[in-house]
């Protein structure tokens, strides 16, 4: 009896299209499980690369170091952007690889963000001193101009004064390869 | 490990994060509103759909992150300046492309999330006419047999 009743064709679970709804559902519960597994890429990436930089000109973070400004990169020689902070963490562990690309023979222009002469100077003397330039940008404004979300973040400048590369988070052994073919690329 | 050590790992936890904090005072119109009252209004909305880079799921009107107090700083001097809201969103959008609104907008990536739950409730609807529909034909023909 009950038998016949399922294999019924009046009865409604024959029917294809009524499973739909719930494969559609169980369909969507596995790509939100799947997705929640993956790992978020929560990087802000600047609009600005390709573009020339803005113009700024930054007076000096520290003694001894001139300032800068955006008439510095448009001599024809590529050069890196450094944006970073004394008060920041991750800045101590790029400072070797910076050294490395200066040693490279590239040159490096840092913008210290909302931080104080005297803290700079204590940096530098601590991890080493990369930059042939260093300005101070105490509110924000031109790395809010780049498109820059944090520190420390790194931009390749190629000689017109175009930004040619943006490096988010602190630099690590294994960029510094990628960074020099950039660097080269700009020329 | 002893109870000394842990809390000394503890507290090596929670200062290093105090110490990622720079020593530099706020920026002027960070913490402090307009003096005209209309264009501290017009500020205010504006910073509420604005999405702070740091702290990700806060606007920069609820972030006490630095940086979004240098960005209300910008959204304030700019409208002082006599700039236009949307044309300080469209700088910021400019620079970092739409993750910093944080107001959902229409556009070619987006629409789909306007545009399914609006297919949905219409598809819900034609279902329920026409079920609806046939159930009361059902009835009449019920009715004409008795």
């Amino acid at each position: 009896m009950s038998g016949a009743q399922a294999t019924s064709p009046r009865n409604p679970l024959n029917r294809v299209w009524v499973w739909v709804p719930l494969i559609l559902f169980i369909g969507f519960g596995a790509l939100a499980g799947f997705m929640l597994t993956q790992p978020k890429d929560d990087l802000v990436v600047s609009q600005m690369v390709g573009k020339p930089l803005p113009a700024f000109d930054l007076r000096p973070a520290t003694q001894g170091l001139p300032g800068a400004s955006a008439d510095d990169f448009r001599d024809g020689k590529p050069r890196l952007l450094n944006i970073w902070a004394s008060w920041c963490l991750p800045c101590i562990a790029e400072a070797p690889q910076l050294e490395a690309l200066k040693a490279s023979g590239v040159e490096i222009v840092g913008i210290a963000i909302r931080d104080r002469p005297e803290d700079v100077a204590t940096f530098l003397e601590r991890h080493g001193n990369p930059y042939s330039r260093i300005g101070a940008d105490d509110r924000s404004e031109v790395q809010l101009e780049l498109g820059s979300s944090g520190v420390p973040e790194t931009f390749v400048i190629d000689g017109q004064g175009i930004i040619r590369h943006q490096h988010i988070g602190d630099i690590r052994e294994s960029d510094v390869p990628t960074l020099l073919e950039k660097v080269r690329e700009a020329q | 490990m002893s109870l000394p050590r842990t809390l000394a790992l503890f507290l090596l936890l929670i200062a290093a994060p105090l110490s990622a904090q720079d020593a530099v005072p706020p920026a002027p119109y960070a913490y402090t509103q307009l003096e005209d009252p209309a264009q501290e209004a017009k500020a205010t909305a504006l910073m509420q759909t604005l999405r702070c880079l740091k702290c990700q799921s806060q606007s920069i009107a609820d972030s006490d992150a630095p940086m979004a107090g240098d960005m209300r700083h910008q959204v304030r001097s700019r409208i002082a300046a006599g700039q236009e809201p949307a044309e300080i969103r469209a700088w910021l959008v400019d620079r970092y492309g739409d993750y910093v609104s944080y107001q959902p907008e229409v556009s070619a990536t987006t629409w789909p999330l306007f545009a399914i739950p609006a297919l949905f409730f219409a598809i819900a609807l034609l279902v329920l006419a026409r079920r609806l529909g046939r159930e009361r034909s059902d009835d009449t023909k019920a009715g004409d047999a008795v």
